[in-house]
């Protein structure tokens, strides 16, 4: 009776002593694998630390030479002439670079009169001449407005209302549409992947794409790519409206504002406060133009902040003539 | 012991009876393939020639791919719900199924990816994304969790299947060679001991509790593709759970059907049961009955109101263009299959497919009039531009690029289990006390 309970104590023991080097032979081999790991570490870390030393010391000889230079607070300094760099950019990073950073001390602003617009749809094709644009891609258009039977009619240039909160800038994941300092939204179109999540966003249908080739690729194929007319084109990219940044950097108004020949655009800088008329080239206060004609801006309920202002649709001296080709028909 | 050796025997020969190239399977591989050849063609045609081969246009600019899109992510949601919600809670019906459920997840979740990269004006900027890549954005928080949850499913699939295939590695007779091979090369030399079992076993609990918040975040994310914007019914405060609801319905929809096709192809009829489909009739009808809520409070409260833009939109959407496709979606994909599946009759394998197909096809109908109508109904009017910019109509190069996406996802599902046992043999013997765990 009392043998099979030692047997097993045996078989216990045996099995123990048994599993024993088994054991120690696999914690010999973990604990080989451990060292192994912090001997190659280790070695990476100094062939590294030799290498950048090695790189560091040869940067030195290199140099040498000082330059004297004077710098923005009328200092003078010595630097080393490793640390100067060239300021050549290509024409391409150059048109980048201030197209992103805009133009200092401006806040640009637009001002539409409702009251003037007859439909003559001259700015629409200056826009689309400037920004070689096809006839189906408006980045500005003007659309015929009426609420209902007993509201006025009327006709509303809507091009990018460049607002100040925009809904487009929030969702582009990679930030090819941007908010510039001086307030338009621009497109960098050698960056945008063609999601069209901003044109999803836009409240104000003011974004378009290169469904297919522009309609100048050829011709523009070899231009830099000037990011504030966004010429050349590119397929399958967004396109929009742009301020005529070209143009403000050049000191002149918009292209669609100086085109029109009714006298409906106002354009100027909000710091001034003051904006030009486009026909009459009559420059106005810009408190005094919005407060007298009870400006309001489009869709301002949406929260999007534009830099658009809208003059109401009043004593209009011409009868409103509705377009039979605003309505998209069947062909 | 001898007895459950030939039980467990048995159980391994008929879970693993499919895994040999037949020639219906060489059919069926074909015509997925041709099928497949024929629709890239048409994606070759919108690389060379830009989306404008597409019937997307400036106001409609997210059309059929962005709608297969969300009922892609949308049915990927299932793998969740059966085995993380349902697993963890531990609900013991769903094992022969739960692998169903995961290759499901893993297919749509992947080709969810692929899809959303046909929709890109410049998918060769693909790169710019990871390079520019602003996190603000909705989109990159879709493109993280989609990614996330394809590599949770994934490895879901793969842990619990390793001591699968190692099993019917060592046990079969029948398996061509080069399938031997990969078995071996894919269950890493496993052999079983209970402290690897509970190794296993605690990764795929953790997994699962991973895959629960994951798989909510991928259809709420999607979602907010859409209600992150200002548009007339979008803009809604509960697109998210109304997605995540939807998604339910879908992928219950999506693993009814695979059930029937795996029971009657593979002879399965032995583990996935007529008692498999009543209990997953009764899913389908909880969830069904979720998102009828949810649809009741996504219209009904802005139809009461009808401001000025959302009015505009919801009567065209219920009387007018989409008309007939809304409320063939409600009632024919929704009211009528929660109220036939109430019956127990309708729970059996043939009438619930036909159920299940129906709610299948009206939720990608959903997806459809959840994306466009709101398009075709901007804030501001349409006008001065060609008709086809304000009416919506996909072409034929469109619809063959969205078919590739189903012959993909079925490539990767027929392959997966064609390949691998379908239904768990570890679990189903543990379960039937053939093996202890």
């Amino acid at each position: 009776m009392e043998e099979p309970p030692k047997n097993e104590q045996n078989q216990d023991n045996q099995h123990k002593q048994h599993s024993e080097p088994e054991n120690s032979k696999q914690l010999s081999r973990r604990k080989f694998l451990r060292n192994f790991g912090l001997v190659a570490a280790g070695a990476a870390t100094g062939a590294a630390a030799l290498f950048s030393g090695d790189i560091f010391e040869k940067s030195k000889t290199k140099g040498g030479k000082k330059s004297v230079l004077l710098t923005q607070d009328n200092k003078l300094v010595e630097v080393d002439s490793l640390e100067l760099k060239a300021l050549e950019k290509s024409p391409e990073q150059q048109m980048q670079l201030r197209g992103r950073e805009g133009i200092p001390g401006r806040r640009w602003i637009w001002v539409i009169d409702l009251s003037k617009c007859r439909n003559a749809r001259q700015c629409i094709a200056a826009c689309q001449s400037a920004h070689h644009l096809r006839p189906d891609q408006f980045h500005i258009n003007t659309l015929q407005m009426q609420e209902n039977e007993h509201t006025p009619a009327f006709h509303m240039p809507k091009p990018c209302q460049h607002c100040d909160n925009p809904p487009c800038v929030a969702v582009c994941p990679v930030d090819a549409t941007f908010k510039r300092p001086d307030g338009p939204v621009l497109i960098d179109n050698e960056r945008c992947i063609g999601c069209r999540f901003c044109i999803a966003a836009c409240p104000y249908s003011a974004r378009m794409l290169n469904w297919s080739k522009p309609k100048y690729e050829d011709q523009d194929r070899d231009l830099p790519y000037n990011i504030e007319l966004n010429i050349p084109q590119r397929i399958g990219t967004i396109t929009k409206c742009l301020m005529s940044c070209d143009r403000l950097r050049e000191g002149k108004l918009p292209y669609c504002v100086s085109s029109c020949p009714n006298g409906v655009y106002y354009f100027g800088d909000e710091n001034e406060d003051a904006v030009t008329n486009g026909t009459t080239k009559e420059t106005v206060r810009l408190s005094t133009l919005l407060n007298d004609n009870g400006a309001y801006q489009l869709l301002s309920e949406l929260g999007t902040k534009p830099r658009v202002y809208y003059l109401p649709p009043k004593n209009r001296l011409f009868p409103f003539e509705r377009s039979k080709d605003a309505e998209p028909k069947k062909i | 012991m001898d007895e459950n050796n030939v039980d467990l025997n048995k159980l391994t020969d008929d879970l693993t009876f499919h895994i040999r190239i037949t020639r219906g399977f060489k059919v069926w591989m074909g015509f997925l393939i041709i099928g497949l050849c024929l629709c890239l063609y048409a994606y070759f045609l919108q690389l060379r020639f830009g989306l404008g081969v597409a019937g997307i246009r400036d106001y409609v600019s997210w059309g059929l791919y962005l709608s297969n899109f969300v009922f892609f992510v949308a049915t990927s949601l299932i793998g969740m719900l059966i085995s993380g919600v349902l697993g963890l809670t531990g609900i013991k019906w769903i094992t022969p199924i739960s692998r169903i459920a995961e290759i499901i997840a893993v297919a749509f979740a992947a080709i969810a990816g692929l899809v959303i990269i046909m929709d890109m004006g410049r998918p060769d900027r693909l790169a710019n994304v990871f390079i520019y890549g602003r996190f603000q954005s909705p989109i990159l928080w879709d493109v993280t969790v989609v990614t996330t949850y394809f590599v949770l499913s994934a490895l879901l699939l793969f842990l619990t299947l390793i001591s699968d295939i190692a099993w019917v590695e060592k046990k079969t007779s029948h398996l061509p060679g080069w399938v031997k091979k990969t078995y071996q090369i894919l269950s890493l030399n496993w052999t079983e001991t209970p402290e690897k079992n509970a190794i296993i076993r605690r990764c795929v609990r953790i997994l699962l509790l991973l895959i629960i918040p994951c798989a909510l975040a991928i259809h709420t994310v999607t979602s907010w593709l859409f209600a992150m914007t200002t548009r007339a019914g979008w803009d809604s405060t509960l697109f998210g759970p109304y997605f995540v609801t939807g998604a339910f319905v879908s992928g219950s929809a999506a693993v009814i059907i695979a059930m029937y096709i795996f029971q009657k192809n593979y002879k399965l009829q032995n583990y996935i049961t007529n008692d498999h489909f009543d209990k997953m009739g009764k899913l389908l009808a909880l969830v069904m009955f979720v998102y009828l809520y949810f649809n009741i409070n996504e219209f009904l409260v802005p139809g009461f109101k009808l401001k000025t833009a959302e009015a505009v939109y919801l009567i065209d959407l219920l009387t007018g263009r989409f008309a007939f496709l809304f409320w063939a979606v409600q009632i024919g994909g929704l009211i009528l299959p929660i109220i036939f599946v109430l019956f127990r009759k309708m729970r059996t394998p043939l009438p619930l497919l036909i159920i299940a197909l129906a709610v299948f096809v009206g939720s990608w109908f959903k997806r459809y009039i959840i994306v466009i109508p709101t398009q075709e109904h901007p804030y501001l009017p349409i006008q001065y531009v060609p008709y086809n910019f304000k009416i919506y109509i996909p072409t034929l190069i469109e619809i063959a690029i969205t078919l590739s996406s189903f012959f993909m996802a079925l490539i990767i599902i027929t392959l997966l289990s064609k390949f691998f046992p379908v239904v768990p043999i570890r679990e189903t013997a543990v379960e039937r006390g053939i093996i202890d765990d």
